[in-house]
């Protein structure tokens, strides 16, 4: 093994760790505040028990809130742990994951404006459909 | 500018960690019996992730050592059937950093050629981050994370499809042409 490259590939992987950790801590400290402060009736308040109204709902909250993925498993573990649907959880964390509000202007600049918005929107209808099947494939096992 | 680009992207997580540690503050301070508790729930989810963060540490210094850049963008360079696809997904998930060191790339392959499906793909696979696996497993078990992953997967190549249909659709000279031939 080349040790020169070994020794890079440490320097890049130990750079982009360090570079995660602001936003990790400040998700978890978040993450901690909202938990002990917010009562947990209000995100059954937010989500109304309806299995697409909840998955809409999840979309829409991933849609906006778009981050790290490791940030969207610890909302969404959050959220399920609160009583949330698993499809309108799923949904959340695919929309985390997978559309980016906040990033469709730098998108669109780059890819083209159609390129960002098909995306982002067939990208957004796609969660709901990802959710609904993961779930019924997790049910049957 | 990539450097204005990467202070400014720098700075905003620092800004982000005072505005919550501010916010912190503000509720120590309105309801001071929430601020231990809260501490401690940090420190809960602080002890959870640490031991992870050495498998991530290890797979990030893998990917790094035997996936480059140039072989990505020369094997994405064409409507390369299904050998297109399987580069897309599997250069999806590895890809690691921040959206926007890779949004100049990815235009540079528009610009070559690439099919828009296979962009669509690869940044649908950023969200499929095996790095993160064990998170996810921790959290909502391996049947799900599992089940969740492949079906993530299969659909980025759905949500490849159906984007790059909608941009030929509404691209605007094959558009007006249509609405031309209609007129006509």
């Amino acid at each position: 093994m080349n040790l020169v490259k070994l020794k890079k590939s440490n320097k890049i992987a130990f750079k982009n760790i360090v570079k995660t950790l602001p936003i990790i801590f400040s998700m978890l400290f978040l993450v901690s505040i909202i938990t002990n402060v917010v009562p947990k009736s209000f995100y059954q308040k937010l989500f109304k028990g309806n299995l697409f109204l909840d998955a809409l709902i999840g979309d829409l909250l991933g849609s906006f809130l778009m981050g790290n993925p490791i940030t969207g498993y610890i909302i969404g573990n959050e959220l399920l742990k609160s009583g949330i649907s698993l499809v309108a959880v799923t949904t959340f964390l695919v929309a985390w994951v997978t559309v980016g509000i906040f990033q469709s202007p730098a998108e669109a600049l780059f890819l083209g404006k159609r390129f960002a918005l098909f995306r982002n929107i067939s990208a957004f209808f796609m969660a709901i459909v990802v959710a609904i099947i993961t779930v019924l494939i997790v049910n049957s096992i | 500018m990539k450097k204005n680009k990467k202070q400014k992207d720098s700075s905003k997580k620092w800004y982000f960690l005072s505005l919550v540690v501010l916010i912190y503050g503000f509720v120590s301070w309105y309801a001071p019996e929430k601020s231990l508790p809260i501490l401690i729930s940090f420190i809960k989810l602080l002890g959870q992730i640490a031991p992870i963060f050495l498998i991530i540490y290890i797979i990030m210094v893998l990917t790094n050592l035997y996936i480059n850049n140039e072989k990505l963008r020369k094997h994405m360079g064409d409507d390369a059937g299904l050998k297109g696809w399987i580069i897309s997904i599997l250069a999806g998930i590895v890809s690691m950093g921040s959206i926007y060191v890779w949004y100049p790339l990815l235009k540079d392959l528009q610009q070559k050629g690439v099919k828009d499906k296979f962009i669509v793909t690869f940044l649908y696979n950023r969200g499929v981050k095996l790095q993160w696996l064990p998170v996810l497993l921790l959290y909502f078990g391996w049947v799900y994370a599992i089940t969740l992953l492949i079906v993530m997967i299969i659909f980025s190549v759905f949500q490849g499809i159906i984007t790059e249909k909608l941009i030929n659709t509404f691209d605007k000279p094959k558009y007006n042409g249509l609405i031309k031939k209609q007129v006509e």
